[in-house]
């Protein structure tokens, strides 16, 4: 990659970076998870519903409004 | 520097965001959320509230319920999950992003992320407090607020790639130029194409405006918190590796 002119401080150490192959397992695990657990507070029981009821839109009620989701 | 180290600090910044935003949203979001509720009764609703939901069946929840641990849980969970995506994403750009440093990367992403997660969604689909909005509609005003999210955050990862790439023939003002003005070209031409939602109806407008600050300031405090923990935690994070890469340079050297 070329460097462009502005870039300053001659001779600073680089900074590592994490090798992408390590980090894909990382990401795709934690990114599930991270995206259910976030469906599941803030949208779960509304449009969609698993499991059907309300018990957990009730239970997260404040939070979705909160957070800006459309509740109901 | 690797995933597991950053996740590990992701999920404590998310921990300590959830808290933070837990106590923010209490005091400064609960109070027009009861008054909304309040609103919401005196009128006749599609939707389940206390009475309603016994006659559908389902389990109620007090509101005293709702405003501690219902809310707590809500920021927790959502906290925990911001916190550990947001470092994963760190993860990706530390050193990637110019001569920036691993703590720089780091709050340049959580900044970009509530900009583009966060706040322009908001600014075309804000948050509405209980009693506005129809229970008929919620699908379709669900598919069109994840759909402009998705938009939003699709267009912020494809700008700043778009910037690196062009501070490498222009330099980093021409690059960051370039990034800003594709993304909100992007998202302008998404708000005007996606409908527009009003279901205000008579609701008054002090009130909503007061939820919708105080809704703005609870995500505010989310993804601040994400950012000014995590950032710091990446910060010493790196300043340890490279003092014990400096030792151990200096050992061999000898």
């Amino acid at each position: 990659m070329s460097q462009p002119a502005a870039l300053p401080v001659p001779g600073a150490a680089s900074v590592p970076t994490i090798p992408l192959r390590e980090l894909a397992p990382w990401a795709l695990f934690y990114g599930l998870l991270g995206v259910l657990v976030i469906f599941f507070v803030t949208a779960d029981q509304g449009a969609v519903s698993i499991p059907s009821g309300t018990a957990l839109h009730e239970w997260v009620h404040d939070g979705r409004h909160l957070l800006g989701y459309p509740c109901h | 520097m690797n995933a597991r180290a950053l996740l590990i600090r992701g999920l404590i910044a998310g921990l300590v965001a959830g808290v933070a935003t837990f106590v923010v949203a209490y005091a400064v979001g609960e109070p027009h959320i009861d008054t909304a509720v309040s609103i919401e009764d005196g009128q006749p609703h599609t939707h389940s509230h206390d009475e309603a939901v016994e006659e559908e069946g389902g389990i109620e929840v007090s509101r005293d319920n709702q405003k501690t641990w219902g809310l707590l849980t809500g920021t927790l969970t959502v906290g925990l999950a911001l916190g550990g995506i947001v470092a994963l994403v760190a993860a990706s750009t530390i050193g990637r992003l110019g001569s920036l440093a691993p703590s720089q990367s780091t709050a340049l992403v959580a900044l970009l992320g509530f900009v583009a997660f966060v706040l322009v969604p908001f600014l075309k689909y804000p948050g509405n407090p209980p009693a506005v909005g129809s229970g008929e509609t919620i699908g379709d005003r669900a598919a069109l607020y994840f759909g402009f999210v998705l938009v939003s955050v699709l267009a912020a990862v494809a700008s700043t790639y778009g910037a690196l790439k062009v501070r490498e023939r222009l330099g980093t003002y021409g690059g960051v130029v370039a990034g800003i003005a594709a993304y909100l070209a992007v998202v302008v031409v998404a708000g005007q194409l996606f409908v527009t939602v009003n279901e205000v109806g008579a609701f008054p407008a002090d009130t909503l405006w007061f939820f919708r600050r105080a809704s703005l300031i609870t995500l505010a405090t989310m993804w601040g918190v994400i950012g000014v923990v995590l950032t710091g935690l990446v910060s010493r994070l790196y300043a340890a590796q490279t003092a014990e890469a400096e030792r151990r340079q200096l050992a061999a050297g000898l």
